[in-house]
Formats: structure tokens, sequence, C-alpha cells
């Protein structure tokens, strides 16, 4: 288990060598030049615009540009934008609130998403089980804007409970209403596969006797059959860790956050390489770690399932 | 520098590690003032720190506006400059002046504004070595080109022209005769600055130190910026509420949204797609009026096949072809107005503003138009493209109108396509390469109300932002004796002449002028805009 961990914290490096070289590369294939772009209409100042080009080695090839900012990565130094911001700085003031955003939509959507697949299971055909059907039908089918404009405008204004925008109020007032919203579709999903997964194990062998033996229903469904169920939930929600920071633009946007998502979109707009591959590279290690996870999560759920 | 940002990472990792669902308190509080009489205002982070030689934008300009007075400041109503901290500022030549700064002025530390505090923040920002964006405002100051070359080192760290006379007095030399020179002194680059902007630069830029009405409280990035009203401040303007606290928003319907609800008091832009509904909304309480910023359609001069003769006519006949008054009022509702000259109405009549000089050549009559183009040999090249970028402003809109408009006005589907351009930095790439082969977009937000900044920038030749590189001696020759002219009204006249030679050559086609907007709760009383569309807050009454 210990060497697994270590072997798989290994391939790390040669993933994140990888993708801040693609994403460099590609921001580098961007057209328009960042320098150009921070003077806006007006034409840049010559003089200042080659001091500034010098300064970043924007003059230099792709691999020379790739190696100072790599070999600065590894120094602790993750570089600075051409306004002359420490990204660190960036880092530290943004990513807070996305880790906060993220990990609230995704406590939201593994509890709400697991209670409410598992009693549609129980309940199946029933009353509860339509109920859960149709409004996780519903939720996956409205774009996250709508969602958002909409709660925004019955809680935030008509209902006045929560705010309308902006992070003032801390947690948890300021994040719960972004993070519903956030974590609406993906809710939806967990809801329908835990559903789906839970029949399945319902009408299993080992489930059927464990019920001969006596044992106590709950014991019996939640020992024996939810856990059971959990591997794909499990698959899904690693998966979405990754996509709920990173994918939350127009959450943070709607509801005026001042998380990762509106940072690199800016970025991206400004030709921002440094900003736009530390930022990038962050989500990828988020991904990663969680796949890791993920995968020590399957030996806990399925003894069967061993990593050495 | 290395070790407080290695400090500030450990306690970033600290609050990750105390697990984030419970990191309430990292973020740092910034409670939203709501004691007294303080209003709140839509905001943005500025894109540099906040230097009022390095503040190009509007949101870092609006906090310059409320920290800093210059020697002159701009009637938020009519535009004009008027002596703020200047007592007096003299010239017998349009080129040497004289300028004396008022006494009793004082930073809001304590510190005396002198004639020092002016040389040493200008000389600041000219140095090329100090990489401020607003430097080339100088640029008219006499040795601006030792300590700002074009290309290479600097040859000197202060500028020849400016020296200090006594405690408050000062003279300036300028490169060339600039008679409106002093008209530009109301821009936020010619602020003073405290001794304390260069014995401690870090801890200013933190915490800017100003002479203006606000002193600022506290900015947290991506959040808010408090401003209290000053009590020691000792100019006429004073601040008619206890302060401003501004808040960053990302999207301007979010914001427009919070001031529905109540919690934000001023959204300063209200963003199109709630014009609509704001008449209803606000009821009333929503201002719409002219910016420092017209659009026009630029040329490429350096391409042959729009530099001749005939070209013109077929430019002339391009602007009668554009229906403005129907665009403006269906595609913009209103927030912009269709122009009839090359300035904007926010000089007033007698700042150069002159409504109608572009007469009949602005004015909308297809058969004119279709006449000039033939006359002028028809289209160059059969169609003309109109090159935008798509990712800002929906500016497709427009572009596809102004093209449906030329269509109509030729009788031919072909005539006019937009060509869009991915993104904007790449848009301003080609054009400053020198890659285009019709039209443009073009737009220019004022520096300051001068007819003066909108001619001589974009068409003089070889001038900073003549994009099209047009050029025309008899134009150039009326701006020499315009600036060279010390009776006010008589360089105004000037340049309105140089302006109609630019007409009658139509060297970029005016569209409309912008206007800014405003939106605010009931709470707030006495809300408007000055020329720049900044909220004037000094004058803004809450309760």
């Amino acid at each position: 288990m210990g060497r697994y961990v270590v072997r798989r914290l290994l391939q790390v490096i040669p993933v994140v060598i990888g993708v801040t070289f693609i994403i460099f590369c590609l921001v580098f294939a961007l057209p328009g030049d960042p320098i150009q772009a921070l003077a806006g209409d007006k034409r840049a100042d010559p003089n200042i615009a080659a001091i500034l080009r010098d300064h970043y080695h924007l003059n230099e090839p792709l691999y020379q540009q790739y190696w100072h900012y790599i070999s600065g990565v590894f120094t602790g130094d993750l570089g600075e934008t051409y306004n002359g911001r420490a990204i660190s700085d960036i880092v530290s003031e943004r990513f807070p609130v996305t880790l906060k955003l993220g990990l609230t939509a995704f406590a939201i959507e593994a509890v709400i998403g697991i209670v409410a697949g598992l009693f549609s299971a129980l309940r199946k055909g029933k009353f509860i089980d339509n109920v859960v059907l149709v409004s996780t039908l519903v939720l996956i089918s409205i774009p996250v804007f709508v969602l958002g404009s909409v709660l925004q405008l019955e809680f935030g204004v008509n209902l006045k409970i929560t705010p309308v925008a902006g992070i003032e109020r801390g947690w948890p007032q300021s994040y719960i209403l972004p993070a519903i919203v956030l974590a609406s579709t993906s809710m939806a999903y967990i809801a329908r596969l835990v559903r789906t997964s839970m029949t399945e194990s319902i009408r299993a062998d080992y489930v059927r006797t464990a019920i001969a033996k006596g044992l106590p229903q709950r014991r019996v469904i939640g020992l024996h059959a939810l856990r059971n169920s959990l591997i794909p939930v499990v698959t899904f929600l690693g998966f979405d860790l990754g996509a709920l920071m990173g994918g939350a633009i127009i959450t943070e946007r709607v509801f005026n956050m001042p998380g990762i998502g509106g940072q690199l979109a800016q970025s991206v707009y400004l030709r921002e390489r440094p900003v736009v591959v530390g930022l990038v590279t962050l989500l990828v290690l988020i991904y990663l770690v969680a796949n890791l996870v993920v995968d020590l999560m399957y030996a806990v759920l399925d003894p069967r399932i061993r990593y050495e | 520098m290395r070790s407080p940002r290695a400090v500030k990472r450990l306690a970033w990792a600290a609050c990750v590690m105390a697990g984030a669902l419970a990191a309430a308190a990292c973020g740092g509080g910034v409670g939203s003032g709501g004691s007294g009489a303080v209003l709140s205002s839509s905001w943005g982070d500025p894109q540099n720190p906040l230097e009022p030689a390095n503040t190009n934008e509007v949101q870092g300009g609006k906090v310059l506006d409320m920290v800093f007075r210059g020697l002159k400041r701009y009637d938020p109503r009519t535009g004009k400059a008027k002596n703020m901290l200047a007592q007096s500022i003299e010239t017998t030549d349009s080129r040497n002046f004289t300028i004396t700064v008022r006494d009793g002025w004082k930073f809001s530390n304590g510190e005396p504004v002198t004639a020092k505090s002016f040389v040493d923040a200008w000389n600041y920002g000219a140095s090329l070595r100090n990489n401020q964006k607003n430097a080339y405002f100088f640029g008219y100051i006499e040795g601006y080109d030792q300590v700002h070359p074009e290309t290479g080192r600097q040859t000197a760290d202060t500028l020849s022209g400016l020296k200090v006379t006594g405690p408050r007095t000062f003279t300036v030399r300028l490169n060339q005769k600039f008679s409106t020179f002093p008209d530009t002194l109301g821009y936020a680059a010619f602020d003073p600055l405290p001794s304390t902007f260069f014995t401690d630069h870090e801890g200013w830029i933190a915490k800017p130190v100003g002479n203006g009405p606000y002193r600022i409280e506290s900015y947290t990035r991506g959040s808010a910026m408090n401003l209290r009203k000053w009590d020691g401040y000792p100019g006429p303007d004073k601040a008619r509420n206890d302060g401003v606290t501004l808040l960053v928003y990302t999207d301007s319907n979010t914001a427009y949204t919070d001031v529905l609800a109540g919690n934000l008091d001023l959204v300063d832009d209200v963003p199109a797609t709630q014009l609509k509904n704001v008449k209803t909304d606000l009821n009333g309480r929503y201002i719409n009026t002219p910016a420092g910023i017209i659009q026009t359609l630029a040329f490429p001069y350096y391409d042959p096949k729009w530099n001749t003769p005939g070209a013109r006519k077929v430019r002339t006949g391009l602007s009668m072809a554009i229906n403005r008054k129907q665009i403006t009022d269906t595609i913009f509702r209103g927030t912009r107005t269709p122009a009839t000259d090359w300035t904007s109405p926010v000089l007033g009549a007698d700042g150069g503003y002159k409504a109608g000089l572009c007469g009949e050549a602005c004015t909308y009559d297809p058969a004119r138009a279709r006449q000039l183009v033939r006359e002028g040999g028809g289209l160059p090249g059969g169609q003309v493209r109109i090159t935008y970028n798509a990712d800002t402003g929906s500016h497709k809109q427009w572009v596809d109108a102004v093209c449906n408009s030329i269509n109509n006005a030729l009788g031919n589907d072909k005539a006019c396509v937009g060509n869009p351009v991915g993104t904007f930095a790449d848009f301003r790439n080609q054009i400053s390469q020198h890659k285009m082969s019709g039209p443009f977009r073009a737009g220019w937000q004022m520096d300051y109300p001068l007819i003066q900044n909108f001619l001589q920038p974009l068409y003089y030749t070889n001038a900073s932002s003549n994009d099209g590189k047009w050029s025309d001696k008899r134009f150039d020759h009326l701006v020499d004796q315009a600036n060279a002219e010390s009776d006010r009204a008589r360089a105004v006249q000037l340049f309105q002449q140089a302006e109609g030679v630019v007409r009658d050559n139509m060297a970029a086609i005016p569209l409309w002028y912008q206007n800014g907007s405003a939106g605010y709760t009931d709470r707030l009383h006495d809300v408007a805009l000055n020329p720049f569309s900044v909220p004037v807050y000094d004058e803004i009454k809450v309760g």
C-alpha cells in the first residue's frame, strides 16, 4: 500500500511537466502580443514594451521561455504577471475562495445525491422515486447560469435569505447558494447513479443471503448493499472534485466570487502565460490527488481490490 | 522581499490545512461599512498599482479622483479645467510656464503640498525606469527624450524643463508651443506625490496617501476598498458623505441585481441586457450622459488603394450610407449618440465641440452615397471588410448593422462584410503592424477634455495613435498654429479648422459618441457622472 502510494506520487512529476509544457505551448500559440494587450486601445510605449519583452524573455524561443518558467517553478517561484504581481500572491488570494466553494459544493452533492439515490432505489416506483427522477431530470436540463440567476433573484433579492453576491459575509452564508448551484448537475447525476447501482445490488445474491441470515435491515443496506454500490459513485466524485474547482467560472461570475475561474478567464484574455500555466497546473494536481484517493477508496470499499 | 512573501505563503498554506470548510476567517473580513452616510459603489480591481502616472483605466481612475487633487480640476458638469491647487499658471510665449501652488494644502499625512511635490512626481512619471503607463503625458516637457527615449537607455533622470524656483513656485519649459498645456494638468498623471511615495514606496503602494477629499482606509484585493472622508481636507469640494466603499464586481449584471436588492448603492455601468428595464426597475434613478469617447472607422492609408483622391469620395460615400440614428436607437438603445463631428459633446461649445461640423457627410443619404462611391471609382477591391475584435464589447452586432446599412444603400449585398479577429490582443497586433486592408474599428477615449486631444494624437503625421498613418500637411500646419496661439478661443477655432480638413478628406468616419451610465438606490441624491464617466463621489448625499 505505502509503496503503491509512493509510486503513484512519483508518476505525478512527469504528468505535471508534460501538462505545463502543453498548456505553455497552447497559450504561446494564441495570437496577440501580451505587452500590447496591456496598453488597451492605445499604442504601447515602444521603449517600455521592449524593456518588458526583455524582462519576461518574450523575445526568446519557446523552449527557452519554458525553461525559464519551469526552473522557476522548481525553486518555488511561480513567476509574475506582466503587471509585476507575483503569481503566488494571486493563487493565495483566489484559491481559498475556489477551494471553499468547491468543497462546499462537493459535500452538498455527495450527501444529497447519495441520500436521494438511496431512497429512490429503496422505494422504487413509489412516489419518492418519481420525485427524485423528475427533479434530477429538471436539474440536469437547466443551464447553470439560468439556475444561478433565478435562485439569486428569488433568495437574494425577493426573500433576502442569502446575500445576492460577493463573499463579504464569509462561509457559510455567502457560499451556500453558489455551492448549491454549482453542485446541482452533479448532484442529479449522483442520485441517478446511486439509484441504478443500488437497485442492482439489492437484488444480488449476497444481499439475499444477508437478509436470510437475519441481519437487521439497516446493516444489510448500509454495509452490504450501499458499500458495494458506491464504487461508481466514488469514481464520479473523484473526477468531479477537479471539475468543480476548474469549472466554477460561470458560478463565480454570477455570484461575484473572486475565485480562480474568473482569474483564469481574464489571464487567457490578457495572454498571461505564467498565470494560466500556474493555475491549470494547480488544477491538474488536484485532479491527480483526487484520482489517487479514489483508487485507494476502491480498496476500502471492496476488500477484493488490493494494491502493492 | 523574499521573506514576507514566504510568510504569506505559509499563512495561506495554514489556512488550507485548517480545512477550507472551516476557514471562513482566512478570506479577510471586509465589512461593507454600513455605518453613517457611507455609500457603496461597484468597482473592479485596478490593473496596476495605484500610482497616478501608472493608472490609465477607469477603475483606478475612480480612486485617484477621490484621493488626489491636482493643479487643475475638470468641472464635473462642463468639463472645463479650473484652478484647484494652482494659484496661477502664467506664460507669455505659450512655451515657458510659471506655476504657483496655493498655500495651505496638505497631504492626508500632514505633509504640505509644495512645488517639489509636483516636480518630483512628474519626474518619476516621465522616467523610463519607472515604467509608467502615462509617461507620454510628460512628452511635451523639455528633456522628455532624454528621460524617456524611444529606444535605448535614458541619459537623464529628471526633466530638464522642470525647475523648482521657490517653495511654492516652479517653471515648466515645453519642447514646442502648446498654449492649452495648462488645461491638461487636471489629469491624474499630473497629481502631486508626498515624500513617502519615494522613501517608502512599498508602504505607499499598499496604502496610497494623497491630498484629496477621501483617504484610503483599507483595501482587500479582489473584494473591496474602503475610503473615508478626510476631515482635514482643505479644498472647496469637501465630501458631502462620510465615505465610499468600492466593491469589486466581475459582472455588471450581478452589480445591477445587487442595486435592485438594495445591497449596493451605485452601479456605474448598467449592463446592456438591462437597458430595456432600467427606467422602470430604478424608477428614474438612472443617468445616461455623454462620456469623452467617440467611435470611428479608421482607414489604412499605408495601403495605396485607400490613399487616392477617388478613395476620399468613397469614404464620404460610405459615411453617408450609414444610418447612425437607427443603429444607436435599436442596437445601443440610446446609450450612444450619432456623431456629427470628431470630438465629443463633453467638451462643450467653448471647448471645441461643434455639433454638425461633419454636415451632410455624416447624414444618411443613400442616393448621394451611391453616387459618391460611383464617382470615386467604386469600392477598392470591390468590397469593404470592416475589421474588429470579436471577443469583447459585442462589436459584431454594430459592425453587421453598419454593413447592412451600407449594403442597402449601395444596393449590393456584398458591398460590406465584417471581418472579425478572434482576440483583442491580435487585433491590436495587426493594427500596429499595419496589416489592415480596409476600414477597422477605432475608438478614442479622451485623456483630458480638450479638442487638441481628439485631433492631434489621432490625425497628426506619425502621432502615437494615428494607426491608419493618415498624413495631411494642412492639418499638421493648423494644429501647429493652434498650439502656438495663446488666445484660447482663437486656438479652438484653429483646431476646428483642422477638424474641417479631417472632414473634407473623411480621414476617419465618425460613428457615434459613447455615453456613460449609472443606476442608484433611493438612498442617494445628487448623483452625476463627470466627463470621464466616473461618478462625482464627493457631491453625493446619502439618506
